[in-house]
């Protein structure tokens, strides 16, 4: 059998998917463990030594390059698979099933992950490429220069309201992506065991709830000034 | 319960063969007992419809009890109709009430085309239990049941896993038309056993790469399909599935 014929079938297919997902879900983890050092109210000192680690150390810039390819390969294979899963049938029912078996973020991963999408594309844009590629106003922590990326995430969010709602919008639907994702993505990977079945899910929708939460109130809290 | 009868408003989808288009057709029906079964109803339809001088309704049926697999409608936006575990035939219209309008729809999916009327094809799940889903032994005189050791909870799960009919409602529920909740359920029956597990590999190798060759869709774990399926045959068997087809493919040669 080889390589190729495993990952183009349609059970490889949705393997590649949890992998990747799983792989993703791991960096929401990374990544809002360190954005909530902004909220250590220490005029984002510890968030600036951390962004700094994160974009000078290279095992993060080497688990970069591979946080792109999960993406790419989430995405491309995402779209891939709706498109033809949709194409499956085509004369659909007068009468759609709708709820009557299925919750509603079910069946909208596609959607969902389009407007994630977006969001990546607009975050991506507000803060990595400043970072990594225009560059960001300096500061001095510890007699060392830093990027103040804590300054840039006050001018993002600072008295811009539609900035703030699109932010928000994207941790809503991250939530929705994330509901369905987490435990689908253990199930597609094998786990049957009730007992794991039943801490996946739980896990997943506390993951889901708390990490979306985070991220959506960081915008939040300095939109509305709790830090400064 | 008490017994009584209604009138109905029935929309039933009619196609003349594969290669037409269909449509909906609006026939009223009267006196329908809430004793009947589902399927009684529309014999009642089609003989009122044959003494009209009109063509019968064309829909699956065989056993009548809930066995067999044969019958497939759609009814308002469910396979098998508002029941739990039950399949068509086991439908009642006590489920109704009189002045209600149903909404009668084939099975649709690609790989299930419609035949006539309400009745498709179903041979791609044939297709897919010849490339893998049997075990190959000599035949013989049968063997002593307790000859081979098999764990209760194993033998539950298969027992479960093979009380699959093939009806096809997996598919028809599905937003993929995926087949994996039949598939999976006939890789668990026989990979949950010892005297399935020296063609595990193969088995689910082949059966999925047949799946996919009738062009079925790709699992989402929606559940749409272990809510509609008339044995209750849990989603637990996809995830078993897909497990038994990456240790085969990742193993195998």
């Amino acid at each position: 059998m080889k390589w190729s014929e495993i990952f183009t079938s349609s059970v490889g297919k949705k393997w590649v998917m949890g992998l990747t997902g799983i792989f993703l879900v791991l960096f929401l983890l990374v990544h809002v463990g360190l954005n909530a050092c902004i909220w250590a109210m220490d005029n984002g000192v510890m968030f600036n030594k951390a962004a700094h680690f994160m974009g000078s150390n290279a095992v993060p810039r080497i688990l970069e390059i591979g946080l792109f390819a999960g993406f790419l390969l989430h995405m491309i294979q995402g779209w891939t698979l709706e498109w033809q899963n949709r194409s499956k049938r085509k004369q659909g029912y007068a009468v759609p099933m709708g709820n009557k078996g299925s919750k509603w973020y079910s069946r909208s991963m596609g959607i969902l992950g389009t407007l994630l999408f977006l969001f990546l594309v607009m975050h991506i844009n507000h803060f990595w490429v400043p970072s990594r590629i225009t560059g960001l106003e300096p500061v001095i922590i510890d007699g060392k220069e830093h990027h103040n990326l804590y300054r840039e995430m006050l001018t993002v969010f600072q008295g811009n309201l539609t900035v703030v709602i699109l932010y928000t919008l994207g941790c809503v639907s991250l939530f929705w992506h994330l509901l369905h994702g987490f435990q689908s993505a253990f199930r597609t990977l094998g786990v049957t065991n009730p007992r794991y079945l039943s801490l996946i899910d739980k896990t997943g929708a506390g993951f889901s709830l708390l990490v979306c939460g985070a991220f959506a109130l960081m915008p939040i809290s300095m939109y509305l000034g709790w830090i400064n | 319960m008490e017994h009584y009868t209604m009138n109905l408003t029935l929309k039933i989808w009619r196609q003349p063969n594969t290669q037409s288009p269909g449509r909906f057709e609006t026939y009223p029906v009267s006196n329908i007992s809430s004793e009947m079964s589902f399927l009684e109803m529309i014999d009642v339809l089609n003989e009122q419809l044959i003494k009209d001088g009109k063509e019968p309704v064309a829909f699956d049926h065989d056993c009548r009890e809930g066995i067999c697999g044969m019958c497939s409608m759609y009814i308002n936006g469910r396979p098998h109709g508002p029941w739990q575990n039950n399949t068509t035939c086991q439908l009642h219209m006590r489920a109704y009430q009189d002045g209600d309008t149903i909404t009668i729809e084939p099975w649709r999916a690609n790989s299930f085309p419609v035949i006539k009327d309400l009745m498709v094809d179903r041979s791609a799940f044939d297709r897919i239990i010849q490339a893998g889903g049997y075990i190959s032994v000599n035949t013989g005189s049968a063997v002593d049941a307790n000859a081979i050791a098999v764990e209760k909870d194993n033998a539950d799960a298969a027992f479960a896993a093979a009380a699959c009919i093939g009806c096809g409602a997996c598919v028809a529920a599905c937003k993929n038309s995926s087949a994996m909740l039949f598939v999976s359920a006939k890789v668990s029956h026989l990979a949950l056993l010892p005297q399935g597990s020296p063609e595990r590999k193969s088995r689910a190798v082949n059966m999925v790469a047949q799946m996919d060759k009738e062009g079925f869709g790709a699992c989402t774990n929606t559940g749409a399909c272990e809510a509609v399926c008339p044995k209750g045959i849990s989603i637990e068997n996809i995830a078993r599935l897909n497990r038994e087809y990456m240790m085969a493919g990742l193993s195998a040669d």
